[in-house]
C-alpha cells in the first residue's frame, strides 16, 4: 500500500471527502486516521442489542404489513454459474407475479443477476413493472481483477440496462489498511454507474470484526455508495443481524453528518419471514422509519420470498400453507 | 552517686507524630502485680480520636495503593524493629500483665511471630479469597478483596501486646488505616509498638494509637461517619463500655462491626495465644467484582 | 402515526391459576394467618389480584418455631448431598414452571414480561442450581469452619419488591445449601410469586419447616428481626430500613447481611464504544423501571462528548415502549406502587425546582395504574438532590466530568457504594478506574449483568455481606467471631 498515493482529484467523491475529513489532500493516512477515529464497537453489547431486537413479537396486522414490506424489499437473486436464460426468465416471471393465487401480493424490488443476464432480465421484466434490474459487477464475488476489468464489467452491465450495480470492495486492500485503494475503486465504479444506483458489497464475513464493518461502511459511503451491502452470499457468515445493525447505525449517523441518506442491503442467509421481520424491526428502531422503504432497504435473497409468501397465505387464509401452494419456477423442498 | 535516669514520656501516636492529648490530660499507669507507678500516659480525648480519624483517612489511600509486596515488607520491617526492642517490650509486658520474665519473653516472641505471620499474608489473601467467576455469558468476571478504609479498633484490655498486635496487624495488612484505643490500664506496650511503627517504614497515619479510656473515646469513634468499620474486641473488660450501644451507634453509617468474643451480651477477651485464622483480616475487607465483555 | 406499529402481543394469563386469597406457608402447609389480610394489586391496572394474610407476631413465632424444629430434627442432620438434591429439584421445577412464574411476576410487580421471562425467572432457577452444587462441597469453599463449616440455624430473610423471585432465590438458595432453615417475608406489594414458590417447595417434597413464607408489611418484618429464635438476618431493601435492622440487632449475636440502596455512577469516556454505551445507559437506569438498587442513576459523561451522548440517548429513549407489562414488546412497565410513584414524582419535582433541565420521551401512558415516563435530567450537579438520593425509578441524572480523576471523585462522592459503570475502549483506564471506584460491583463496557457465580453487594451505606458466588455462602456459616 502506498501512503503517499493521492486520490484522483477529478472525482467529486474525493473533494467531498477532503471537506468531510478537513484535509487538503486525501491520503491513505488521512483516511486511516478518520476511520480509526470512529467509535469502537463492543461485540458483546452489539450482539446483545441485536438479540434484544430479535425478541420483538410482531403479530396480526403488523405482521401482515411487515410481510408485504419485506416482499417489496427483496432483490430476488440468482448468481450461479449454472444460470440460464430460462432460469432468469423464470425468476422474472416470479417477480412479476409472486403469488398467482393472490394478485395483490407486492412485487419484489429487483431481480439481481450476473452482468451477462441483465439484458434477459430487462427484457423479461418489461419497462413498466417497477421491478429493477440489479447486476453484480467488478469481478464478483472475489473482486480479484484489475481495475480496468472491474470498470468494464460495470459499464457492460449499465449499458445492458442495469438499474443498480452491486459491486464488491477489495477486501484484501481493506484488510491491509489500504483504504485509499478501496475508496478510489468505489469512487471510480460510481462514476461509470451513471444513473444506476451503486450498492457496495463489503463482504462482512471476510472483514470479521464489527469495527471493520463500521469502518468499511463509512468508507463506502464516503466514496459515494448509494447502498451498503453485507455480502456476496458466497461467504459465511453472510448477513447477520448484528452486522446489519452496525450498518444501520452507520447510515443513520452518516445522514446526521451529511444530510444524505444511504441504503442498506443485508444479503445471504435470510431465509425465513421471522428473520426478515427481525431485520425490519432493527431497521425501524436503529435507523428509523425513513428506511422502511424499498428505496432504502433491501434483502438480497432467493428462498426468502417463498417463505414470505407462505406466511402471507397463512395470514390471508388463516390456515398453514405448504410448498405445493407456492408457484415457483425452481421449486424448493427446503421447507 | 547513682545516675539519674531519663524517664520515658508516653504520648499519643497520631499521623506519624507523638503529640500530647489535646486535652492536656494524662493519667497514671501502675504495674499489674505490685501496683507500683510506671509512668504517666496521655489520656486521649474525643478530639484526639477525631484527629486520628482525619490522619487515618488521609493516609489510607496511599497505603492501600502501595503494592502488596511493599506492604508485606513494611510490616516485616516492623517485626525487625520489635525484635530489636525486645528487652523494652518484655519489661513493659511484664509490668503491664504481671508476668514472669520467661512468660513475658514468650508473649513478646509470639507477638513478633504473629506480626510476621500477618505480614506474609499481604500478597496472598486476595488469591485465596477471590478469583475468576465463571459466569454464564461472554464476560470476564473477577472478584477481589479491597480494604474497607478507616477502621477503629478497641484493643484488648488484658493482652497488652499480643492482643494488640493480633488486632492491628490483620487490619492494616490489607491496606486499611487504623485508629486504636489501647487498653486503659496497660497502655505502655502500645506506645512502644508505636515507636516501632514510627521507626519502621509504616507511613504516618496508617496506625494511630490513642491511650486512655474506651468508655470515653469509643462512642465518638462508633458514631463517626468517616470510620468504615469498628473492632469491639477491647469492649471485653473495659469499664463503662456497652458494646451493644457502640454497635447501635455504628449502624448510623453502617459500619462493619466485629463484635467482641463471648455469648449473648457478655464480652470476653479471647485467648490470644490461640492460632489465628483469617477472620480478623476478612472482617475488614470488601469484595469488589468487575465485569467486562469478551469480544473481538 | 408510526409506519411500523407493533400490534399488542400479550402473553397469556391463562398459565397462572390465581386463588382469591392466600394464607401463610408455615411448616410445609398453607395456614390462615391470625391477623388481618391485605390486597395485592397489579400496578399496571390496579386490579386486585388476591387477598394475602398479614402475618402477626404469633404467626412469625410459629414460622420460626417450625424452622427451628426442621433445622434441629431434619435439615441439620441431612447430608449436604441430600440438601443439594432438594435444591436441584427446586431449580428444575422453577425451570418447568418458568412461564407461570414470569407471568405472575409481571402481573404482581408490573415489570415487563420480557424481563421476568428472560432475566428474573431463569436467573432465579440458576441460583438454585448453582447453590445446589455447593451443598456437599462446602469444605472446599475456604469458609470459616474449614473442612466443616457450620450453619447458623434459623435465618430470617426479608426481600424487596423489585425482583421478588430473584431476591427470594438469592436468599433461600445459599441459606439452604449451607444447612440453614428459613423464614422469608416477601414485600407487601409483591407476595404472590413467593407464595407460588411455597407450592414448589411442596412439589419438591422439601421437608416441612425448612422454608416458611410469611407475608405482611413492616411490622411482620420487624417481628422477624426481633424474634429471639432468629440466628441470622438477610435483608435487601432501603438503606433506612437496613440501618434500623442494624440497630435492632446491635448487642445481640444475630448476624446480618444487608443489601441496600445505591446511587451508581455510570461513567462514559469520550473513547467509549458509543452505541453500546447508550445501550448500557438505558439498561442501567430503565431496566426494571429503574427499580434497581444498583441502577446507573447518575450518568457521568466526559464533557467532550456530553452533547452527543445526550442526543443519542434521547433518540434511543424515544424507541422505548412503555405499557402493558404482559405485552412481549414492552420495554418499560408499571411503577410498582402508588407510594413509589409519589416518591418519584416528588423527587423529580425537586430536580426541576433545583434547576436541572427535565426531559422525558413523551410516550403515552395508560390511564389506569402507576406509570412514569423515562426521564432524563441534564445540567445536574453533585449537590442536587436527584444526584444524591436514590429515586428508584426511570429517572436519569446527567453530570459531566473532564478527567478520570474528576470522574472518580464524583462517582465516589456519595454515602452509597453498590455499583459503578465504566465505558472506555482503553483497557488500562478501565483497570485503574475499577481500582479507584468504591463500589462492590463494577461493570466495564456493560451494565446490570447478574450471575449466580458473581458476588454482589456494596461498600459503605450500600450495606455489607455479599450474595452470589462462593462469597455468598460466607454469611450463612458461623464465623470465628
Amino acid at each position: 500500500m502506498s501512503i503517499t498515493q493521492t486520490a484522483d482529484p477529478a472525482l467529486d467523491a474525493t473533494s467531498r471527502a477532503r471537506d468531510l475529513l478537513g484535509v487538503s489532500r486525501l491520503t491513505n493516512q488521512a483516511l486511516t486516521r478518520w476511520l480509526h477515529g470512529l467509535p469502537g464497537v463492543d461485540q458483546v453489547g452489539c450482539e446483545a442489542r441485536a438479540a434484544g431486537l430479535g425478541t420483538r413479537s410482531i403479530k396480526t396486522t403488523s405482521k401482515a404489513w411487515a410481510i408485504d414490506l419485506a416482499i417489496s424489499m427483496i432483490d430476488l437473486t440468482t448468481l450461479e454459474g449454472a444460470d440460464t436464460r430460462g432460469r432468469v426468465r423464470g425468476l422474472a416471471a416470479k417477480a412479476l407475479l409472486p403469488d398467482p393465487s393472490d394478485p395483490s401480493t407486492p412485487r419484489p424490488a429487483a431481480l439481481c443477476v450476473y452482468g451477462d443476464m441483465v439484458g434477459i432480465a430487462r427484457e423479461a421484466l418489461g419497462a413498466d413493472s417497477g421491478v429493477k434490474v440489479a447486476a453484480v459487477a467488478t469481478a464478483f464475488p472475489s473482486g480479484r481483477a484489475s481495475m480496468a476489468v472491474k470498470l468494464a464489467d460495470t459499464k457492460d452491465a449499465v449499458r445492458a440496462g442495469a438499474d443498480e450495480i452491486d459491486m464488491v470492495i477489495d477486501r484484501g486492500a481493506f484488510l491491509s489498511g489500504d483504504y485509499l485503494t478501496v475508496f478510489n475503486q468505489i469512487a471510480q465504479v460510481k462514476e461509470v454507474c451513471g444513473d444506476a444506483r451503486l450498492k457496495v458489497i463489503m463482504e462482512t464475513g471476510e472483514l470479521v470484526t464489527y469495527d471493520n464493518v463500521r469502518r468499511a461502511s463509512w468508507l463506502s459511503m464516503l466514496a459515494g455508495g448509494d447502498f451498503i451491502k453485507t455480502s456476496t452470499g458466497k461467504i459465511q457468515p453472510a448477513a447477520t443481524l448484528p452486522v446489519t445493525l452496525i450498518m444501520l447505525e452507520a447510515v443513520r449517523d452518516w445522514r446526521d453528518l451529511t444530510g444524505e441518506q444511504v441504503g442498506v442491503k443485508p444479503a445471504g442467509g435470510i431465509r425465513t419471514s421471522k428473520d426478515a421481520i427481525k431485520f425490519l424491526v432493527t431497521v425501524n428502531e436503529i435507523a428509523g422509519e425513513d428506511w422502511l422503504d424499498n428505496h432504502w432497504f433491501r434483502f438480497g435473497a432467493s428462498s426468502l420470498l417463498n417463505d414470505l409468501l407462505l406466511q402471507r397465505q397463512r395470514m390471508t387464509t388463516g390456515a398453514y400453507s405448504g410448498a405445493s401452494y407456492i408457484a415457483d419456477d425452481s421449486p424448493s423442498t427446503a421447507y | 552517686m547513682a545516675r539519674v535516669d531519663v524517664k520515658k514520656t508516653y504520648k499519643l501516636y497520631i499521623g506519624g507524630k507523638f503529640p500530647r492529648s489535646e486535652s492536656g490530660r494524662s493519667y497514671e499507669v501502675y504495674a499489674a502485680r505490685k501496683g507500683e507507678f510506671l509512668a504517666n500516659a496521655a489520656q486521649g480525648s474525643r478530639k484526639d480520636a477525631r484527629d486520628a480519624v482525619t490522619a487515618a483517612r488521609a493516609a489510607q489511600p496511599a497505603w492501600a495503593g502501595a503494592t502488596a509486596y511493599n506492604r508485606g515488607q513494611v510490616l516485616y520491617r516492623v517485626a525487625e524493629v520489635m525484635e530489636a526492642r525486645r528487652p523494652q517490650l518484655v519489661q513493659e509486658v511484664r509490668d503491664a500483665e504481671g508476668l514472669t520474665a520467661a512468660a513475658a519473653e514468650a508473649v513478646v516472641s509470639q507477638a513478633i511471630d504473629r506480626w510476621v505471620w500477618y505480614a506474609g499474608w499481604s500478597d496472598k489473601y486476595v488469591q485465596i479469597l477471590g478469583g475468576l467467576n465463571p459466569v454464564a455469558g461472554p464476560y470476564f468476571n473477577i472478584s477481589a478483596s479491597e480494604p474497607t478504609g478507616v477502621v477503629a479498633v478497641l484493643a484488648p484490655q488484658e493482652s497488652s501486646l499480643l492482643g494488640l498486635v493480633s488486632v492491628i496487624a490483620p487490619v492494616i495488612v490489607s491496606g486499611n488505616a487504623v485508629v486504636v484505643v489501647t487498653s486503659a490500664d496497660r497502655p505502655l506496650p502500645a506506645i512502644t509498638l508505636a515507636e516501632c511503627l514510627a521507626t519502621s517504614d509504616v507511613p504516618g497515619g496508617v496506625v494511630n494509637i490513642i491511650t486512655g479510656k474506651a468508655s470515653e473515646i469509643a462512642p465518638w469513634l462508633a458514631s463517626h461517619r468517616d470510620v468504615n468499620a469498628i473492632d469491639l474486641a477491647g469492649a471485653a473488660g473495659a469499664d463503662g463500655v456497652d458494646w451493644g450501644a457502640l454497635e447501635e451507634a455504628s449502624a448510623e453509617n453502617l459500619k462493619r462491626v466485629l463484635r467482641p468474643a463471648g455469648t449473648g451480651a457478655d464480652a470476653v477477651e479471647p485467648d490470644w495465644t490461640a492460632t489465628p485464622d483469617l477472620s480478623r483480616l476478612t472482617a475488614f475487607l470488601e469484595t469488589k467484582t468487575v465485569w467486562h465483555p469478551k469480544g473481538r | 402515526m408510526p409506519k411500523f406499529e407493533y400490534a399488542p402481543a400479550p402473553e397469556s394469563r391463562a398459565v397462572v391459576d390465581l386463588q382469591s386469597s392466600y394464607g401463610l406457608f408455615i411448616n410445609g402447609e398453607f395456614v390462615d394467618g391470625s391477623g388481618a389480610s391485605f390486597k395485592s394489586i397489579s400496578p399496571a391496572t390496579e386490579e386486585v389480584l388476591a387477598e394475602v394474610s398479614v402475618a402477626s407476631d404469633a404467626d412469625v413465632d410459629a414460622a420460626v418455631k417450625a424452622a427451628r424444629t426442621a433445622y434441629t430434627r431434619v435439615w441439620s442432620r441431612m447430608s449436604g448431598a441430600d440438601r443439594g438434591k432438594y435444591l436441584y429439584r427446586i431449580a428444575r421445577i422453577l425451570q418447568e414452571r418458568a412461564r407461570e412464574f414470569a407471568v405472575l411476576e409481571s402481573l404482581d410487580n408490573g415489570k415487563p414480561i420480557k424481563e421476568s421471562r428472560d432475566v428474573d425467572i431463569p436467573l432465579a432457577a440458576a441460583h438454585f442450581f448453582y447453590n445446589a452444587g455447593w451443598a456437599d462441597k462446602l469444605g472446599y469453599a475456604a469458609l470459616p469452619g474449614g473442612a466443616n463449616p457450620q450453619p447458623h440455624g434459623v435465618v430470617g430473610q426479608i426481600i424487596p419488591w423489585n425482583f421478588p423471585m430473584l431476591m427470594l432465590s438469592w436468599k433461600i438458595a445459599p441459606a439452604l445449601a449451607t444447612g440453614n432453615t428459613v423464614v422469608l417475608k416477601p414485600a407487601e406489594t409483591t407476595p404472590l410469586t413467593a407464595l407460588l414458590f411455597a407450592e414448589v417447595c411442596q412439589q419438591a417434597d422439601l421437608p416441612p419447616g425448612v422454608v416458611n413464607i410469611v407475608t405482611g408489611a413492616g411490622p411482620t418484618g420487624q417481628a422477624i428481626v426481633d424474634h429471639p429464635g432468629i440466628d441470622k438476618l438477610a435483608f435487601t431493601g432501603s438503606t433506612g430500613v437496613g440501618k434500623m435492622i442494624a440497630r435492632a440487632i446491635s448487642g445481640t449475636r444475630k448476624k446480618a447481611t444487608l443489601e441496600l440502596g445505591g446511587k451508581a455512577a455510570n461513567i462514559v469516556f469520550d473513547d467509549a464504544p458509543i452505541d453500546q454505551a447508550v445501550e448500557g445507559i438505558v439498561r442501567g437506569i430503565f431496566f426494571n423501571q429503574g427499580h434497581v438498587c444498583c441502577a446507573g442513576s447518575r450518568l457521568l459523561v466526559q464533557e467532550t462528548i456530553a452533547e452527543e451522548v445526550e442526543s443519542r440517548l434521547k433518540r434511543r429513549l424515544e424507541t422505548l415502549r412503555v405499557g402493558d407489562p404482559l405485552d412481549k414488546n414492552t420495554d418499560v412497565g408499571a411503577i410498582n406502587s402508588k407510594a413509589q410513584l409519589d416518591r418519584i414524582i416528588a423527587l423529580t419535582d425537586v430536580g426541576e425546582a433545583e434547576g436541572a433541565e427535565r426531559w422525558d420521551n413523551g410516550c403515552e401512558l395508560p390511564s389506569k395504574g402507576f406509570w412514569f415516563r423515562p426521564t432524563v435530567f441534564t445540567g445536574v450537579s453533585q449537590t442536587h438532590r436527584i444526584a444524591q438520593e436514590e429515586v428508584f425509578g426511570p429517572v436519569l441524572s446527567v453530570l459531566t466530568f473532564r478527567t478520570p480523576q474528576e470522574a472518580v471523585a464524583k462517582a465516589n462522592n456519595t454515602p452509597y457504594g453498590l455499583s459503578a459503570g465504566i465505558w472506555t475502549e482503553k483497557g488500562s483506564r478501565i483497570l485503574w478506574m475499577a481500582d479507584q471506584l468504591k463500589a462492590g460491583v463494577v461493570w466495564a463496557n456493560t451494565f446490570n449483568q447478574f450471575d449466580p457465580t458473581s458476588p454482589f453487594g456494596g461498600y459503605k451505606e450500600s450495606g455489607y455481606g455479599r450474595e452470589g458466588g462462593r462469597h455468598g455462602l460466607e454469611p450463612y456459616v458461623k464465623g470465628t467471631h
